[in-house]
């Protein structure tokens, strides 16, 4: 008998090499990025999400920033001439799930933090087109008025703690006071001008 | 950045190996596959179509009719396609390929041959004082690009500000308008602090101080100008100094101009002085190195030369 003939007719062996068949891509390409240190190890000096940048960073996801925004800086010199060094794996081991994006409406964000002052993302957050008139971004005023206060946080950080996200006992019992007072908006402005500033804007 | 070593990269060398014995292995598999099919195709027998001698329910035959030549020749050539890729590009991942190609070593080379085009005239740019790169046309006109790129969401595409953004245009500058001023401005960034003194102030004492401020530069208003300026004296005058005027040293405005940063409403007046103002020009020199300062600095100079 063939092999053909055998696997034709023995529908184990049929599921088995499909199986193997339809899973080479995924094992050759995928899998060993899990055992690569450029991917999993975090870059010098990068630190975990404090607790008002977590919590603006889920912000940033519910409003859908990543819809339009990419974080990522493709090493092409008309990319790193406008935002900055071009981003490495490194920089996200702590993002869960990481925002790199596929479509840019807007501009890549990967590198803001530090490009603008919390009083220009503060108006342009509310109103995009008093700082910049030709933008076609959404405004988001209610930012400025829901508190983040009694957020779940405390339990956030628990759970990436397990993920792998070094927080200490300090860090998550400390969490909550962090929030106190403050508005969604206080909470995503930390978030983005802590973006991309591992490393320094040079090159 | 240290030279990239993918095999060193892995936890272990064996992902490499693995990478390796399944994208050749699997290159080899498909071609062993196609070849042993074929020939079973093109067994002599006439005009009769082959079968591959299954039968299936008694007289259920499986045919097996030869697949154009065309299109085996293509599947042949994707197969050597794949070799000559894993000889001349890095995707086998125990070799690098024959032509050293790499994602960074592409983008180096990409800055290399701008910074040969480009870089001959910043140097030339960075011999010449801003003063006179002002009258430059094509340093100007550079410069305005660049402005465009990286100034416009605050400033605004002319430059001409906004709320809490300075206008450029103009004689009035918070940190100086002399081109070392300015330059410093770009490269280092600011930071100009007005506490706030609602709570010292109270509201009458805000309504005063905002009153004495908008007669300093002659403006019509009403409130209690002596008690105004006795607060003013007492608590503005260190960054403001007495008559008003400012201080670049600290970025304090000159309140005696008429010019604004945030707004020259009574309102928005008085809000600065109860609630304070925060203001920060970021700094750009090391994200845009010394050649790119110097024009945008040449750029915002030329500006305010203008009449």
């Amino acid at each position: 008998m063939s092999l053909q003939e055998k696997t034709e007719k023995s529908v184990p062996l049929l599921i088995i090499l499909s199986i193997v068949v339809i899973s080479v891509g995924a094992l050759v390409e995928i899998v060993p990025l899990f055992f690569m240190k450029s991917t999993t190890e975090p870059i010098d000096g990068l630190k975990p999400y404090t607790a008002m940048q977590l919590t603006g960073r889920d912000i940033y996801v519910r409003e859908g920033c990543n819809t339009c925004h990419s974080q990522m800086i493709r090493p092409f010199r008309a990319e790193t001439e406008r935002y900055g060094h071009y981003s490495l794996a490194s920089e996200f081991v702590y993002d869960r799930p990481f925002l790199w994006g596929s479509k840019r409406t807007g501009p890549d964000l990967h590198r803001v933090g530090g490009r603008y002052s919390d009083e220009w993302h503060r108006i342009h957050l509310t109103n995009p087109r008093d700082v910049v008139p030709q933008s076609v971004m959404p405004g988001y005023p209610w930012l400025a008025k829901n508190s983040v206060e009694g957020s779940n946080i405390a339990e956030k950080m628990k759970t990436l703690r397990i993920l792998g996200v070094p927080y200490t006992d300090k860090d998550i019992s400390g969490a909550s006071e962090k929030l106190k007072g403050k508005t969604e908006m206080d909470a995503m402005i930390a978030y983005l001008q802590n973006l991309g500033t591992t490393i320094p804007l040079g090159r | 950045m240290p030279e990239y070593n993918l095999l060193s990269d892995f936890s272990s060398p064996l992902w490499a190996w693995f990478i390796f014995i399944v994208t050749v292995g699997g290159i080899f598999w498909c071609f062993y596959l196609l070849m042993s099919q074929t020939k079973l195709a093109t067994k002599e027998g006439g005009d009769k179509i082959q079968t591959t001698g299954h039968k299936w329910d008694e007289d259920i035959e499986e045919l097996n009719t030869p697949i154009p030549r065309w299109w085996m020749q293509l599947f042949i050539a994707t197969n050597i396609f794949g070799l000559v890729y894993l000889v001349l590009y890095p995707g086998s991942a125990i070799f690098d390929g024959v032509l050293g190609w790499s994602q960074v070593g592409q983008y180096n080379t990409e800055m290399e041959v701008a910074e040969k085009k480009y870089g001959e005239q910043y140097t030339n740019y960075l011999k010449q004082n801003i003063v006179t790169l002002a009258k430059n046309k094509d340093a100007i006109k550079t410069g305005g690009r660049l402005f465009s790129t990286y100034c416009t969401q605050c400033h605004g595409t002319d430059a001409g500000g906004g709320p809490g953004f300075p206008n450029l245009r103009d004689s009035s500058w918070l940190w100086g308008g002399k081109p070392e001023q300015i330059s410093q401005t770009i490269n280092s960034g600011r930071r100009g602090t007005m506490p706030a003194w609602g709570a010292v102030l109270g509201e009458s004492g805000v309504k005063n101080v905002t009153a004495y401020v908008m007669s300093l530069s002659g403006r019509k208003t009403s409130g209690d100008l002596k008690a105004g300026e006795e607060k003013f004296k007492q608590l503005c005058i260190g960054c403001h100094t007495a008559k008003g005027t400012g201080n670049i040293a600290l970025g304090a405005p000159n309140l005696t101009d008429n010019s604004w940063l945030y707004g020259s409403s009574r309102r928005t007046i008085a809000k600065s002085i109860s609630e304070g103002r925060n203001g920060r020009m970021p700094a750009f020199g090391d994200f845009l190195g010394k050649g790119k300062t110097h024009l945008l600095a040449a750029y915002v100079y030329s500006l305010s030369q203008e009449k």
